[in-house]
């Protein structure tokens, strides 16, 4: 038993070292960084995290990240729900056909997308808003949505609808009264995932911003080729984009296989 | 059984008309792209399928295709064993259980270019730890912004720290949907834990490793943050995936209608696979 621990320990030490290093670094400052090689910070500084927190270009990353996430959040559960039910509950011409082609969007590689969702947003009037990116992001999203929470209605008897009716439940009272509290893990997570898959995508989020919008990731990206080595500042920025990611995961860590697995395991 | 109803379609409108306006109007574009020459100004001139023919005689797509295929194949060969050995080894229950959980998820929720950045930061050679670890320590000359073979076994490594876990994960949840009646069953019978592996543990784990063959597979054909954050598809082109080399080709050279002709392509192989992996889904759900 005790020999068969060593390869989590070990697994979960690897998983960990390159993060360490970066929260160390974060505390560094450039001179130390750059003068040698130091396990841990010698000259331990919030200078970086001072900068952020108080250079509008930098905060201003982080709530334009949060913004068009929630919102892709929102506008992704809200219209997967319905569209869910229905594909867990009804037969409908082209139904398993639509279910696909939903599938392939998720699949699809995010640099076919770039220049023509820039001149489609850029067309209609919405390049570098929130909305666009957030609209943008439900490409692979809404798919990932659908099946996600229809993998957890397939779980729920067919007959709880039909003893609702038999009561004289109208669908909408039964659908928000009843079966969304029933299926209510499956909006979280289909949520977490909307919100994480939102959280780490760069390349459209980049693509679809230029002042207005734009996520915390393209600031970093644009310090760490302008700004030369400011390592310990890209650091700091790198640190603090992991913490939303922390702390969401713990309520959803025991779903977290099912959602990977778009509700299917 | 299901119950046939055509009115379920207004309860798929809304997704429909959101993931058309995405997914159809640019895909539009991009075959609109692939037929036609410009010049700018908005003159464009009727070009046909000769991109397509340029595109698949390129030497520079056949190599950015053969390191992406080559890179797909080491990420599967590496991940898939060693997730499924790091979900058989992780405890079923207890304290143990979430910290595992949590702690390994984690990568998975760091946007892809702070994962570039991070892995960057940590193999500088001098100032790295893993930089400083293998040249000052180990005396290995390694230095991935020079070295083609550093820069490779560099992106493979941040790739496994990255996405195992998904293996793992799913594992983890098709070995734990075990009954404890099967094992006891196999101690009776006086079964080697290679037997149990082979004869009750895989077959219970087939659908979601298919599953996570099949996630990892695409994922890694369509990278592009990471290697591009912590390489840039250098030293030379030596790691220039297909990703990579699609969007220099279009955002870099501005080349619009061969770089819309290997999007085609290249998404023409992604839905072949996706298809796949939807047939094969779908075989188990319909037992």
């Amino acid at each position: 038993m005790r020999k068969r621990s060593l390869i989590p320990i070990l697994y979960i030490a690897f998983l960990l070292l390159p993060i360490y290093w970066l929260v160390a670094m974060s505390f560094k400052t450039t001179g130390e960084i750059l003068s040698g090689f130091s396990l841990f910070p010698q000259t331990f500084t919030l200078q970086n995290y001072i900068v952020i927190f108080t250079d509008p270009t930098w905060y201003w990353g982080y709530i334009n990240s949060i913004l068009y996430v929630s919102l892709n959040t929102v506008i992704s559960v809200t219209v997967a729900l319905p569209a869910a039910y229905a594909f867990s509950r009804y037969r409908f011409l082209g139904d398993k056909q639509l279910f696909f082609w939903l599938l392939t969007n998720r699949m699809a590689p995010a640099a076919v997308f770039a220049l023509p969702f820039f001149q489609l947003y850029s067309s209609v009037g919405l390049f570098d808003t929130h909305l666009a990116v957030a609209l943008a992001h439900c490409l692979f999203n809404i798919p990932l949505a659908v099946w996600i929470l229809e993998g957890f209605m397939g779980g729920v008897p067919k007959e709880l609808d039909e003893t609702a009716y038999v009561d004289g439940y109208s669908f909408p009272r039964f659908f928000v009264t009843i079966f969304l509290p029933t299926i209510k893990a499956g909006v979280g997570v289909a949520a977490f995932f909307c919100f994480m898959f939102s959280w780490v995508e760069l390349l459209l989020a980049k693509t679809l911003t230029a002042v207005e919008a734009k996520p915390i990731a393209a600031t970093m990206t644009k310090t760490a080729s302008s700004a030369g080595y400011e390592l310990g500042l890209l650091a700091a920025a790198g640190t603090l984009t992991i913490i939303p990611g922390a702390i969401v995961i713990y309520f959803v860590r025991n779903y977290i296989a099912k959602g990977f697995a778009l509700g299917r395991v | 059984m299901k119950t046939e109803n055509q009115k379920a379609w207004f309860f798929v409108l809304p997704v429909l008309i959101l993931v058309a306006f995405n997914a159809l109007v640019p895909i539009m574009t991009v075959v609109n792209y692939s037929v036609q020459e410009t010049f700018g100004n908005n003159v464009f001139f009727w070009q046909g399928l000769d991109w397509f023919e340029q595109i698949l005689r390129s030497d520079r797509f056949h190599a950015a295709l053969g390191r992406q295929f080559l890179f797909t194949f080491l990420i599967l060969i590496i991940e898939i064993p060693l997730g499924i050995i790091v979900a058989l080894s992780m405890p079923r229950k207890g304290f143990w259980v979430p910290v595992c959980l949590v702690t390994m998820a984690l990568p998975m929720l760091i946007p892809w270019n702070v994962v570039g950045s991070m892995w960057n930061i940590f193999t500088l050679p001098n100032i790295g730890l893993l930089g400083y670890f293998m040249n000052d320590v180990l005396g290995i000359n390694y230095d991935m912004t020079q070295q083609p073979l550093s820069a490779w076994i560099t992106i493979i490594v941040m790739d496994v720290w990255h996405w195992t876990s998904l293996v793992v994960l799913l594992s983890y949840a098709g070995l734990v949907s075990i009954p404890d009646a099967y094992y006891q069953a196999a101690k009776i019978d006086g079964a080697s834990p290679w037997k149990v592996f082979r004869y009750i543990q895989l077959p219970k784990m087939k659908t979601v490793l298919t599953i996570a063959i099949l996630l990892r597979f695409m994922d890694s054909f369509n990278i592009y943050t990471e290697p591009f954050v912590l390489t840039g598809g250098g030293p030379g082109n030596s790691t220039t995936l297909l990703s990579i080399d699609l969007v220099k080709i279009a955002l870099g050279q501005f080349d619009l209608g061969p770089a819309a002709a290997m999007s085609l392509i290249y998404f023409a192989i992604t839905l072949l696979v996706s298809w796949l992996f939807y047939t094969l889904m779908t075989k188990d759900d319909a037992k």
